[in-house]
């Protein structure tokens, strides 16, 4: 399962605000991809977070699993993660 | 540890640029029932999809229109356009209303004898009649409505050996002043074409002229162009009247009337901004009683409005295939009904709503049909919610078109339910199956083995 980083230089407040200073783009996330973010940058790994998110929060891991997923994919999207960082190892 | 509730993580980019001038209303309540029957209850029973129409709405959208115009105008007659919708079911409804045929080949013709429709409230439009068609109208003493000089030829032929003389119209266009000029259709106004062929028509001795028909677009967005058409007819009525000293009976302004649907490339949503049966009725009864008609013997207003009176009472309900995003990461959605059932996605842009409730966040979204085909687009850029696989959608305004020119192309087609006045289903077509469609394949004998 991959593991993604978050690029350093993002700026993200505790309610859920992310500044990109590289391009002055902003954006929003709500809490639970704000919960997602933090273990990101704690270094776990997508199966890690799946499994923290999922017995944490009532839902079947798939759709967790999903939704993580395209959660990554957009963060991705928005070259807010690492350029080294992302690619399945 | 009790767990608490799962919201999926959503991140959104922070748009700062200028917002429009108007708002839009962009965001819909779920449609979860239609004229109170569930529609997942629908789907579960029909299948998915599957075309819904609303007898209710049908009823009530025309006795709408038939009021806009009475109560303007004296003697007013609507004809149901077949090929709008031409569903035995449907049609009938409209009979029942009081609405007359107006078909616009022999296959439909047929079909409202079917229907029970008298000959004599038959109206035949449509440039391809046959020979057969028109002695069939003779014989029913249908009203004909004249395309092109070679059906007037043809006509008077077919009179000279019948012992009924034909009612005729002829089908008038001319510049109305919106664009585009439907000039393919009928006699020109201006350039003296219609004109002559009244003179054929009288000369002859062998048809009876008993009205003017006009049909000057489709979806006309102007009012106006209807009071200048029905301006034009009311003038050659009155100059028919003078010169032949006898009257027109009626003038038929055909449809054209838009609905409730918003154009493609529309900045405002078709309910903001689309003329009412008012707005038409106005523009229409205000032009005929101010023109030169004798006001002691006006002529029967007949229209042939289709798609403004059934669009809305139209539905197409379908589910979720897939979520996926596109290389650009844009979201798409693939659902269960694409463009062979929804041939007027190629026009509007549809209002479509969730079948169910649905989170908060919505993300601009591509809806596609489940055709291997790439014009297989249903919304190019709709704000969606998120929903799962399996979810239902509901599509709006569909009843107009799309259960005449749909195709069975790759898919088949589904069932048509209507939900009658006291919310009773009746399937009024039922679904295609294979059999359905091999059923007029014929296999030469030496392909039979493979």
């Amino acid at each position: 399962m991959s593991t993604v980083k978050i690029q350093s230089n993002i700026a993200i407040s505790d309610s859920g605000f992310l500044f990109n200073p590289a391009t002055g783009e902003s954006y929003s996330v709500n809490p639970i991809g704000l919960e997602i973010i933090a273990l990101i940058r704690e270094g776990k790994n997508e199966t890690e977070i799946c499994n923290i998110i999922s017995q944490k929060y009532k839902s079947e891991q798939v759709i967790v699993e999903r939704d993580l997923h395209d959660f990554v994919h957009m963060l991705r999207q928005y070259q807010l993660l690492d350029n080294n960082g992302g690619q399945n190892n | 540890m009790t767990k608490q509730i799962y919201e999926r993580p959503i991140i959104r980019k922070l748009e700062t640029g200028m917002p429009g001038k108007f708002g839009m209303r962009t965001e819909y309540p779920p449609t979860t029932q239609i004229d109170g029957v569930p529609v997942k209850k629908i789907m579960e029973q029909y299948g998915s999809p599957v075309f819904i129409l609303s007898e209710d709405t049908i009823r009530t959208t025309f006795k709408r229109a038939q009021r806009a115009f009475s109560t303007r105008y004296p003697k007013v007659q609507f004809a149901w356009s077949y090929k709008t919708n031409y569903l035995d079911a449907v049609c009938r409804i409209y009979h029942q209303e009081g609405s007359w045929a107006e078909v616009v080949s022999g296959f439909e013709y047929d079909k409202a004898l079917h229907n029970d429709v008298d000959g004599r409230k038959i109206i035949f439009n449509g440039p391809g009649k046959s020979e057969e068609d028109l002695k069939k109208a003779i014989d029913n003493d249908s009203l004909i409505h004249i395309d092109h000089l070679d059906e007037l030829y043809l006509l008077i032929g077919i009179a000279g050996n019948s012992s009924r003389k034909p009612r005729v119209a002829i089908r008038v266009n001319m510049d109305t002043g919106i664009y585009p000029q439907w000039d393919r259709f009928g006699f020109n106004y201006e350039n003296g074409q219609a004109w002559d062929a009244i003179n054929k028509i009288v000369g002859s001795g062998k048809l009876e002229l008993t009205g003017l028909h006009t049909h000057i677009g489709t979806f006309i967005l102007t009012p106006n162009a209807y009071a200048v058409a029905a301006t034009k007819l009311a003038e050659l009525a009155t100059e028919i009247s003078n010169k032949f000293n006898f009257s027109i009976k009626y003038i038929d302004l055909g449809g054209g009337f838009a609905s409730r649907n918003t154009l493609k490339g529309s900045y405002l949503p078709g309910p903001d901004v689309n003329p009412t049966f008012d707005d038409y009725a106005e523009a229409i009864s205000s032009a005929l009683l101010n023109s030169r008609l004798d006001s002691s013997n006006l002529p029967l207003l007949i229209l042939e409005t289709g798609r403004a009176l059934i669009d809305d009472a139209g539905y197409l309900a379908g589910s979720v295939v897939a979520n996926k995003r596109l290389s650009g990461g844009k979201k798409s959605v693939i659902l269960d009904l694409g463009v062979n059932l929804l041939f007027t996605s190629f026009w509007y842009d549809h209002k479509i709503t969730p079948a169910q409730s649905f989170p908060l966040h919505r993300e601009d979204t591509v809806l596609y049909g489940p055709l291997c085909m790439n014009i297989d687009v249903v919304r190019e850029n709709i704000s969606f919610p998120q929903l799962n696989a399996g979810d239902g959608v509901v599509v709006h305004s569909v009843g107009a078109y799309n259960m005449t020119q749909w195709m069975q192309f790759i898919t088949m087609r589904p069932k048509v339910v209507l939900i009658d006045l006291k919310g009773n289903l009746h399937v009024i077509r039922n679904n295609e199956s294979l059999g359905t469609v091999i059923e007029n394949e014929i296999v030469p004998d030496y392909l039979k083995s493979v």
